[in-house]
């Protein structure tokens, strides 16, 4: 593998490094909008995945300039851009219940909250436990 | 090593950097301004992969409007996250079994700007050749959006629609009313209130031309849609709650969020009236480039007016809960 390799796969590594840095903050982290925060950078690493894909070297933004030229491809760009406002709709929907879950449990901890039905459940954590085992 | 390639690489890095603080940080009001920053710097680094449309919406989206409502979130729950209780050892091995896995999935993909790849030789070559004489505008990805794929187009604003509708029937039954609600502006900081008032016009002037010069340069009813709501965002955001919606009401913020979908639905049945397929404009016109014209001027305009109306209802639910933390404690 030359330098030329490196340089020609180096965009998706840097997405596969952005992508695995959101992943581990939504499974590691157990506070509620961190965890949508790792969302969202996975989430970029994805619009960049499908961007670098359709970049051509040396060309340029799909709008035509009536003089003969290379276009980079412009269906990623459509399929990502309108991705993008989707994304900030599921946000918002995802933060909405963030607050109807600090409502009702008074804490945005996933343990907090796990405990606090463990605790409507079974009474005392260890019930809790056993059952689970 | 070519200038571009540099610049390539640094804001890669400037990402991973700014990605990692995001993680480690626990300090969550720095957190949301870092991810603001991330989505800023990945908004240039779009514009360097020359998808400058899509640069346009994250720059707007992410720096804007996903900070506001992060923030409002903070606001209503809690600005601290607790250390980590479990043990950190298997996500870790998960993430990293997971990284490799497409690591080595990527070593067989075609390099990098490769004109040759897959991906460059099926239908985006068509759309290219052919949106000069077909379509008659020059910003392909505009034509692509709204005309050749409009389809799937108005699924976006679909899911949209949805995800408001979503977002207003969680918080709707706990949105104070007027009366009830802790009056809080910031109108009493003097710069705030005469930068807002200066900005407003320009803010919303902007929007109109995004939307309206989609054809011809970077932008569209989605660009616009958040743009335009920003303007009345930041509105309620100085001169409190109130005072926004007693300009714009959030029942007329609410019809509209509806009205967007159903004007990009109900162009698609002109033509069926004509008999033509669904969302095919060329019978809106005098000859087929004239109703292109027409047909994506009037879906970018619903896809902009639903755009809107979610970002701003969305952001009227949220500010109307009754924060537990005061605007001194910021």
């Amino acid at each position: 593998m030359g330098v030329s390799d490196i340089l020609g796969l180096f965009n998706y590594w840097m997405v596969i490094i952005l992508m695995m840095i959101g992943f581990y903050t939504v499974v590691s982290r157990g506070n509620l909008v961190k965890k949508i925060v790792g969302l969202n950078i996975f989430q970029t690493s994805v619009f960049l995945l499908y961007i670098s894909m359709g970049k051509i070297s040396g060309g340029t933004a799909p709008i035509l300039t009536g003089k003969p030229e290379v276009y980079s491809n412009p269906l990623p760009h459509v399929l990502i851009l309108t991705a993008i406002v989707v994304g900030v709709a599921t946000t918002a929907l995802g933060l909405a219940l963030v607050v109807r879950i600090k409502n009702a449990y008074d804490t945005i901890e996933e343990d907090e909250i796990q405990a606090a039905d463990d605790e409507t459940e079974f009474g005392d954590p260890q019930a809790a436990e056993d059952h689970r085992r | 090593m070519s200038i571009e390639a540099i610049i390539n690489i640094a804001l890669f890095v400037f990402l991973g950097l700014t990605a990692f603080a995001i993680l480690k940080l626990r300090a969550l009001f720095a957190v949301v301004m870092l991810s603001a920053v991330f989505s800023l710097v990945s908004a240039a680094l779009l514009v360097h992969l020359d998808a400058v449309d899509v640069a346009f919406t994250e720059a707007a989206v992410g720096a804007g409007i996903s900070t506001v409502l992060m923030l409002a979130t903070l606001a209503l729950t809690s600005r601290h996250e607790k250390a980590p209780t479990r043990s950190q050892a298997l996500p870790l091995i998960v993430v990293f079994l997971t990284g490799f896995a497409l690591v080595y999935g990527t070593l067989d993909m075609p390099r990098f700007g490769d004109p040759q790849a897959p991906i460059q030789v099926h239908v985006a070559p068509k759309y290219i050749a052919d949106t000069q004489s077909e379509i008659g505008i020059p910003n392909i990805v505009t034509a692509v959006l709204a005309s050749y794929r409009g389809f799937d187009t108005l699924g976006e604003v679909t899911v949209i629609f949805t995800a408001g509708i979503g977002v207003l029937l969680l918080l709707a039954a706990f949105i104070r009313e007027p009366e009830g609600l802790r009056v809080q502006t910031m109108d009493h900081h003097l710069v705030l209130r005469v930068v807002t008032k200066v900005l407003i016009g320009p803010i919303l002037l902007f929007a109109l031309y995004v939307q309206f010069h989609a054809d011809y340069g970077p932008g569209g009813g989605f660009q616009a849609g958040i743009i335009f709501a920003s303007a009345f965002i930041i509105y309620a955001l100085v001169f409190g709650l109130e005072n926004a919606r007693k300009a714009v009401p959030g029942r007329a913020v609410r019809l509209l969020v509806a009205c967007g979908v159903l004007l990009y639905g109900g162009v698609g049945f002109v033509s069926f009236l004509f008999g033509k397929n669904y969302l095919n404009y060329s019978v809106l016109g005098a000859d087929q480039v004239a109703g292109q014209h027409l047909g994506i001027l009037l879906v970018e305009f619903g896809v902009g007016l639903t755009v809107a109306a979610v970002m701003v209802s969305t952001f009227y639910a949220f500010s109307g809960q009754n924060p537990p933390i005061g605007d001194e404690d910021w």
